[in-house]
């Protein structure tokens, strides 16, 4: 359980945040850069001491300002992976790996050296020096530094932000693997809602030095009124479905939910996992009589369940587009055009065909819950 | 062991270790000096950072006249040291080295500082969440990282007390034997009808050792960046 309770002033910012999750998986914090993200993980990590509150993770008290509790930063038993790889320059790849380790306490050393060597792929650096490795090696070795000491919760603060997309798309997985194959809990900082969707089950969402919503993934995604959180451009619905088969042929894989089944490009999960998939609302489109000979493979009965506010372009005038959520079984949510709205007279509790392209769905889009403890281990 | 007179060999003898132990006893101080006035903030650090700088600015004498007056027999340092310790500085070959490590005081410790200042602090902090407490800290990331600026400090310290002498003749006297470091020699020669010669092989001896010491400290130096890892 991670209970936090902190209040802090900086200039004229104020961070006044509190929120409770479970320590199974991982906790995004999700928000607009100037947020107060990263003050919340420093302020977890004790880098930044909070004017007042509480921290608590799993029972330990790392701060409380009432009890005169204020564990100093090495006493802290977090690992954590910053912006910028922070690795030390002197010491060899290696000598950076053990770092924390040797300073864990022993009963408390779990975690394998050479699990983590060789699911991060990092063997063959062992003898350099950070400095000949590339940014996306730099970051692996951070990660696994931050993780042999054994820490209680790995903190990463937008441990992606300073790669370009390959590198991002080259690290990712390896976040995924940590995430299911140590026993760690993680708080994710980020302001990518692709990465939050792959790897997060928790979403906590910051705005303006305060915590806006609590919950999974999936549902704080497809709230309306969240949406200017979450993002008006990539908004949509996540769906937690299950891999029922893969159709090796065409490339495809089948997943259900609800007892409806969509098709999307092939996923790497082993039938019977879950999985999440994210449709943009802008991927989807409206029939009203059922769809015959059309190219979308996934077609899905609904009735709407509400039609959003009508809003207002940056520059006063009305926008084009209106956003309307279909229930297909889980909320869809549909951007269409306030022409098609009006021209197919859509009102609250019609029934409406929904139309997901295959191809919209990309690999961004698809990510796997955590997987449960009990299985791996 | 021809090549150089006594009188030299002893000059050169006494010059290093004057020297070795003013470094012995300004280097500690200096890094505890430059770590305070590159981390902290405190009312009066400006003065604190002036009076440091005092002996690069000041004329030699004046700092040797200070030290005769203060740890002189006579001086309360001076009657203080010997009474409790039975030490004594003056006219004596500590003094020498208490001047020498004086002199090269602001040097050490302005080497010493700018290293300091360009540790990443964030690597630090790093260190922290790693587990690693304050003066782990220090020992393991931030000592390491400012070793290029020690040893460029510990050279310009070192090649500054072989050279020392104003203060030192001032506080120490041109004793043979116990303060006739190289430059004293030297000077005490040019004083004298036909000390030319002596003068000249002094002068010699002293580039030599000079070029030695450089030469060595520029392959410590390359040593140490090569192991750091963030040198160009």
């Amino acid at each position: 359980m991670i209970q936090i309770q902190i209040n802090r002033q900086l200039g004229n910012f104020r961070v006044s945040a509190q929120f409770e999750s479970q320590t199974r998986g991982v906790v995004a914090l999700f928000g607009q850069s100037g947020s107060g993200k990263t003050s919340i993980v420093n302020m977890i990590a004790g880098l930044l001491t909070p004017d007042s509150g509480r921290i608590k993770i799993d029972g330990r008290v790392l701060f409380d300002s009432d009890h005169k509790i204020n564990l100093k930063i090495h006493e802290r038993r977090i690992g954590y992976v910053f912006q910028e790889s922070r690795l030390f320059p002197h010491l060899s790849i290696r000598s950076n790996l053990n770092y924390g380790r040797k300073r864990a306490p022993k009963n408390a050393r779990q975690i394998d050296f050479e699990e983590v060597i060789s699911v991060l792929g990092i063997g063959h650096l062992m003898d350099q020096k950070p400095r000949t490795l590339s940014g996306g090696e730099r970051q692996r070795v951070a990660l696994g530094r931050a993780l042999l000491a054994n820490p209680d919760i790995l903190l990463m603060d937008e441990p992606l932000a300073s790669l370009d997309a390959a590198r991002k798309s080259e690290i990712l997985p390896f976040i995924e693997m940590v995430r299911d194959r140590f026993d760690v809990p993680i708080i994710y900082v980020s302001h990518s809602m692709d990465e939050i969707i792959r790897l997060a089950d928790t979403l906590v969402l910051v705005n303006d030095g305060e915590i806006a919503a609590v919950g999974p993934v999936e549902e704080l995604t497809s709230r309306l009124d969240l949406r200017r959180l979450t993002g008006r451009y990539d908004a949509g619905s996540v769906i937690a479905a299950t891999v029922e088969k893969h159709d090796e042929e065409y490339g495809l894989t089948h997943l259900t939910f609800d007892g409806k089944t969509i098709r999307v490009p092939r996923v790497q999960a082993p039938v019977g996992s879950t999985a999440r998939v994210r449709i943009r609302a802008r991927d989807v489109s409206l029939a009203l009589d059922k769809p015959d000979k059309v190219s979308q493979l996934n077609v899905f009965t609904g009735k709407i369940s509400e039609i959003g506010e009508r809003r207002n372009n940056d520059d006063g005038t009305e926008s084009h587009d209106i956003d309307i959520c279909v229930d297909i079984g889980v909320p869809l949510w549909v951007r269409i055009t306030r022409w098609s709205l009006d021209q197919m007279q859509l009102s609250e509790g019609k029934e409406v065909y929904a139309l997901v392209k295959s191809t919209s769905i990309d690999r961004q889009s698809l990510g796997q819950q955590t997987p449960n403890k009990e299985k791996i281990s | 062991m021809d090549i150089f007179t006594p009188l030299e060999i002893e000059a050169i003898w006494l010059s290093l270790k004057i020297s070795v132990w003013a470094m012995l006893w300004s280097m500690p101080l200096a890094l505890g000096t430059a770590w305070i006035l590159a981390r902290c903030d405190f009312p009066g650090k400006f003065l604190f950072d002036g009076i440091i700088h005092l002996p690069l600015v000041l004329p030699p004498v004046v700092i040797g006249y200070v030290l005769l007056v203060t740890m002189g027999r006579q001086g309360f340092i001076g009657k203080f040291l010997n009474d409790v310790f039975g030490i004594t500085f003056a006219f004596s070959w500590r003094g020498a080295a208490v001047a020498a490590g004086i002199m090269a005081f602001p040097l050490i410790v302005r080497a010493i500082r700018l290293s300091l200042e360009a540790v990443d602090q964030r690597l630090e902090a790093a260190a922290r969440t790693l587990g690693a407490n304050p003066v782990s800290v220090f020992l393991t990331v931030t000592l390491p990282l400012t070793l290029p600026g020690i040893i460029v400090g510990g050279i310009l310290g070192f090649a500054r007390c072989l050279g020392e002498f104003g203060a030192t003749i001032t506080f120490v006297s041109n004793i043979p034997g116990e303060t006739r470091t190289l430059p004293i020699a030297l000077y005490a020669f040019s004083q004298v009808p036909g000390g030319e010669e002596a003068a000249f092989r002094i002068v010699v001896i002293s580039v030599v050792i000079a070029l030695l010491a450089l030469a060595g400290s520029e392959i410590l130096a390359r040593r140490m960046q090569a192991r750091i890892g963030n040198g160009s």
